[in-house]
């Protein structure tokens, strides 16, 4: 395969990498009032990217630059879904930075190169590749967390995410060089060959794959490697919330599983334990951690470490049906995750945002259709049907409960009770309170679009056309096996 | 064999869904609504939107009712197996969207379309806030609610089923009673209280459901319900599923001991959701008794019927017992269809042609008799804002109109022969007196105390010298009141000297249930 062919198959991170750039240059030269401009620019590249995944699939999946990265079904899968969060979380932004007239070019670039980390993570095929996508991914969060420069909050999210972040890279690359030691190969498919034959006398691989497990369980934020998660969702502005939520989550979670099921598939009896529990883990400190908060990017952060305890009951299931039913549940997370978010941004009194539950107390009487809105992501989320979160956790399940997990489903099911309470107490302020005063009425066509986009296919659209997605979801899993 | 006979047009799915046309209309109109930069609407506009919310629910509901009818004219009670079967492919994989009816569930289906409309009518007057978002919530809930009995999927059932409790959770929490409530250091006001308990009890119950559904499916690869009765599970998975699904429906039923959170909520719901609650939601706990745990565990069920029996026994004694003691009108209704339920899980456990029938007749004639029972509280309590039992007192004087058609029900909820209530308990105890004469003998003591709490309330509510100043210029029933009151006594008079049109509806499915039950007893071993 000369250059050429290999970079053609790479087509959507050059025109991220290029793309974010181009845009950097553009930004300094066009000076600080080219924020507007550049975050629309910044939408194109990843349409333009998104077009690039969606109209060139990689049929039969291929293989370039020396093993190190994988173009499949299952990288063009979520690659598509990571985009185009990207796009909505940028357009969510603009009015934020607006309000606090410090809406800077960076921001959307900072967003692309991220996204162009993990794009590098969900097509890694070795460790090397693994771990270069995951910082290239984790430095552009970091200053993404603290872009808010003069607040204390944003800069200290931003300095805690590093410290933890960097914690992990190193549990990472321990585990990593153990790996490598033991196997004498950095590739998945080597290392997937070596552990077949050695099994599981390899004592030394399996204590590698336990570091790389603890880092990757920590850029998912599973408990428990949690702990940032609270302060630096809370800290972070919120857009930026919205985007950690959602995008680098789902990133993190395509690499666990692609490591897990190309260089270990073999060693399954090793690490399903070890998933399950921290998925185990993962659910009940979402469930009753979120119970005592009152700040509702608190809540969110512990509402989202819930939930990718349960798209990590798929991931135990150590099967196709269980990868495909992460896919699902993380698509449906992010759709109601990114609406989530959309509402909390436009919780906004006196041109500051208010972040507090009581605030929205008795809001069907002032402002029904974000209260609608808002009511039935909190249902998805909280897993009630009809809505789309019901059905991820419906394939979750049956996942878990075919790979002879009942027990973890069960276990399961218990947290999502525990759960539905919380999410149970914001409609509850919504619907049955005395109203707070209103929130401001003019928020801007984006922040109202994203919302009711991601409403509408919580439900019904995601309800009716769920096959449609299962069938996608299934196409990029069997990519894996 | 269980025969499938497919529908040539859609009517059940139009049926189901047709009540969301109304929620939308109104929706429509709701949005539409101009509001100022508070979001409320002006008063004017307000009125105007609440009328017409009115009307289109009621119009809506009676057009469901004539649909349902409609689908019940091409229905033929003497094919046991399923009919007017529809199915459109869904999630794939064994999972589709199916939906038909059987002459067990026809007649749930009929009672809700019924029900609805003289919900919306016992609304009328005494709904005055949020008029538009209540008539919404009470449309979606009648399409969950024909959802669940039209099912034929379980993945469908279950939806619905779940999905029925967020309108409920709305009607109890939005237009609830006033009232506060001390809770783990919490003052929260009480209607917000129930409406959270009855959320979180039904939810925990239902979601061990959702795993033995999520087991069924990896085993049987479909969750479409005729193949899962024919699919034989191993009898130590029965016992399993079917403690899941028990979990699910003893709360939904309700019975004792998770019967707690009933009385909460209907001391908090406004009347026409203690109506729904009581005459369909309750319902749907011994639906699923018929439709899942006995044709798809019945080894299971053999063994745990006699657990069956014991907690039926005590709900049908024990909140008797509390219902006596009762000073609140709702309460102690809410108590005795616990009671009521009790005699509906005893004679479907039975297993037998008179205690299934038993059961079912008693789920019929509870909807319409406790139903109307909220209804007689609704009247006064509209008047006096109270519900106190102790505030009462006389009203014979002043409301004899009202004094004859709550005597009508109080003895029809007492089970007097020549209402609907005494064939579904004589029935259900012939049932239990041929499994153990000692279950019947139990259960007959639910009779007499039936006897003593219903007519002590009636009594002090009704009868006495009329010596509360209050009272004295309460004015009788209106027609908005009598009329859905009066329909209610025909049925229940009309069921109770003649029950044959109900029993020929559902016997021919019933005898299939039975047939295949003993079949896969026998095939069992047992």
């Amino acid at each position: 395969m000369t250059l050429v062919d290999m970079l053609s198959y790479a087509y959507p991170e050059l025109v991220l990498a290029i793309g974010s750039m181009a845009l950097l240059i553009t930004g300094v030269f066009m000076g600080e009032n080219s924020a507007q401009k550049i975050s629309l620019a910044s939408i194109a590249v990843l349409a333009i990217a998104v077009a690039f995944v969606v109209f060139r699939p990689a049929v039969g999946g291929a293989t370039i630059f020396a093993d190190a990265f994988r173009i499949d079904g299952f990288s063009e899968f979520v690659k598509t879904v990571l985009y185009i969060t990207a796009g909505f979380a940028i357009m969510m932004s603009h009015r934020y930075f607006q309000g606090d007239d410090n809406w800077r070019f960076e921001y959307p670039i900072l967003i692309l190169l991220s996204v162009f980390g993990m794009s590098l993570m969900v097509s890694a095929n070795d460790l090397i590749a693994l771990y270069m996508g995951i910082e290239t991914q984790s430095l552009a969060l970091y200053v993404l967390a603290s872009i808010n420069r003069d607040s204390r909050r944003s800069t200290e999210a931003g300095l805690k995410y590093f410290v933890l972040g960097a914690l992990s890279s190193c549990l990472m690359l321990y585990g990593a060089s153990l790996i490598y030691g033991f196997t004498g190969s950095v590739s998945f498919t080597e290392i997937a060959k070596i552990a077949e034959t050695s099994g599981g006398e390899n004592v030394g691989l399996i204590i590698g794959l336990v570091f790389l497990i603890s880092g990757l369980a920590f850029k998912v934020s599973a408990a428990p490697f949690h702990m940032w998660t609270p302060d630096v969702y809370e800290g972070a502005p919120t857009p930026v919330t919205a985007f950690f939520a959602a995008a680098p989550k789902f990133a993190a979670m395509a690499l666990f599983i692609r490591v897990l099921m190309t260089a270990f598939p073999t060693a399954l009896a090793d690490w399903q334990m070890v998933i399950a529990l921290i998925a185990v883990a993962s659910m009940m400190v979402g469930a009753f951690s979120a119970i005592a908060q009152t700040n509702i990017k608190r809540l969110m952060a512990y509402s989202s470490i819930g939930h990718v305890g349960y798209a990590l009951m798929g991931l135990a299931a150590g099967t196709a049906p269980g990868v495909s039913s992460i896919l699902i549940y993380m698509t449906i997370y992010i759709v109601m995750t990114i609406g989530a978010f959309a509402c909390i941004l436009m919780m906004r009194r006196r041109g500051g945002l208010t972040e507090d539950i009581s605030d929205l107390s008795g809001l069907t009487k002032t402002n029904m259709p974000l209260a609608l809105v808002l009511t039935i992501l909190l249902f998805s989320l909280a897993g009630i049907p009809p809505m789309a979160g019901f059905f991820g956790k419906w394939y979750v399940f049956v996942a878990a409960v075919d790979a002879g997990l009942v027990w973890l489903a069960i276990l399961g099911v218990l947290a999502s009770a525990v759960s539905a309470y919380y999410y149970l107490r914001i409609v509850w302020f919504m619907w049955f309170d005395e109203p707070a005063p209103a929130f401001e009425r003019d928020v801007g066509p984006a922040l109202q679009m994203t919302a009711g986009v991601s409403a509408i296919m919580v439900f019904p659209i995601l309800v009716i056309f769920i096959g449609v997605l299962y069938q996608a979801a299934d196409r990029a899993a069997a990519a894996l096996f | 064999m269980i025969t499938e006979s497919f529908a040539q047009q859609p009517w059940l799915s139009f049926t189901v869904f047709a009540p969301l046309l109304g929620a939308i209309l109104i929706a429509v109109a709701r949005v539409m609504a101009r509001t100022d930069d508070d979001g409320v609407i002006a008063k004017k506009d307000q009125e105007q939107l609440a009328s017409n919310a009115r009307r289109v629910a009621m119009i809506t509901t009676i057009g469901v009712l004539v649909v349902s009818l409609v689908a019940y004219s091409q229905f033929d009670p003497s094919i046991a197996g399923f009919q007017l079967v529809e199915q459109a492919a869904w999630l794939g994989g064994g999972i589709s969207y199916k939906m038909g009816v059987d002459g067990i569930s026809i007649l749930f289906v009929l009672l809700t379309t019924f029900i609805m409309p003289i919900c919306i009518l016992a609304s009328w007057n005494s709904i005055k806030d949020r008029v538009a978002d209540y008539m919404i919530a009470f449309l979606v809930l009648e399409t969950l609610m024909l959802g669940v009995f039209c099912a034929l999927d379980l993945f469908v059932f279950y939806i619905f089923f779940e999905a029925s409790l967020i309108p409920m959770f709305l009607i109890i929490g939005v237009w609830g009673s006033k009232g506060t409530k001390e809770f783990a250091g919490y003052t929260m006001p009480s209607r917000v209280y129930a409406a959270v308990k009855f959320f979180l009890f039904t939810l925990v119950g239902s979601l061990l459901l959702l795993v033995a559904m999520a087991w069924m499916y990896s085993k049987a690869g479909t969750t479409d319900i005729p193949t899962l009765q024919q699919f034989e599970f191993s009898h130590g998975a029965q016992r399993w599923l079917w403690i899941a699904f028990f979990a699910s429906f003893a709360v939904k039923m309700p019975m004792w001991p998770v019967h707690t959170w009933l009385p909460d909520a209907h001391v908090q719901a406004p009347t026409a959701g203690s109506v729904v609650l009581a005459a369909i939601l309750l319902k749907m706990g011994g639906y699923g008794f018929l439709r899942f745990s006995l044709p798809m565990f019945p080894l299971a069920s053999l063994d745990f019927a006699p657990l069956v029996y014991a907690l039926s026994i005590v709900a049908i004694i024990y909140t008797s017992l509390v219902a006596l003691a009762q000073e609140d009108m709702k309460k102690l209704i809410a108590y005795s269809s616990v009671a009521h339920m009790g005699f509906v899980t005893m004679g479907i456990f039975t297993g037998t042609k008179q205690g299934i029938e038993g059961g079912l007749f008693q789920m019929l004639s509870h909807g319409f008799i406790s139903g109307a029972l909220f209804l007689c509280v609704g009247v006064v309590y509209d008047r006096m804002h109270t519900r106190e039992i102790a505030a009462y007192g006389g009203l014979v004087h002043r409301m004899p109109i009202y004094a004859f058609l709550f005597l009508f029900f109080t003895l029809g909820n007492v089970g007097l022969p020549g209402t609907s209530g005494f064939v579904g308990e004589i029935l259900a105890m012939t049932g239990a007196f041929k499994v153990n004469s000692w279950i019947a003998f139990f259960a007959a003591f639910g009779v007499i105390l039936s006897a003593a709490y219903a007519l002590r309330l009636y009594r002090q509510v009704i009868y006495g010298e009329l010596v509360k100043e209050a009272l004295f210029e309460i004015p009788d029933v209106n027609w908005r009141e009598w009329a859905p009151l009066g329909l209610l006594m025909a049925f229940a008079l009309f069921l109770g000297f003649y029950p044959g049109p109900a029993l020929d509806v559902f016997s021919p499915a019933v005898d299939l249930l039975i047939e295949n039950y003993d079949a896969a007893l026998s095939a069992g071993g047992q």
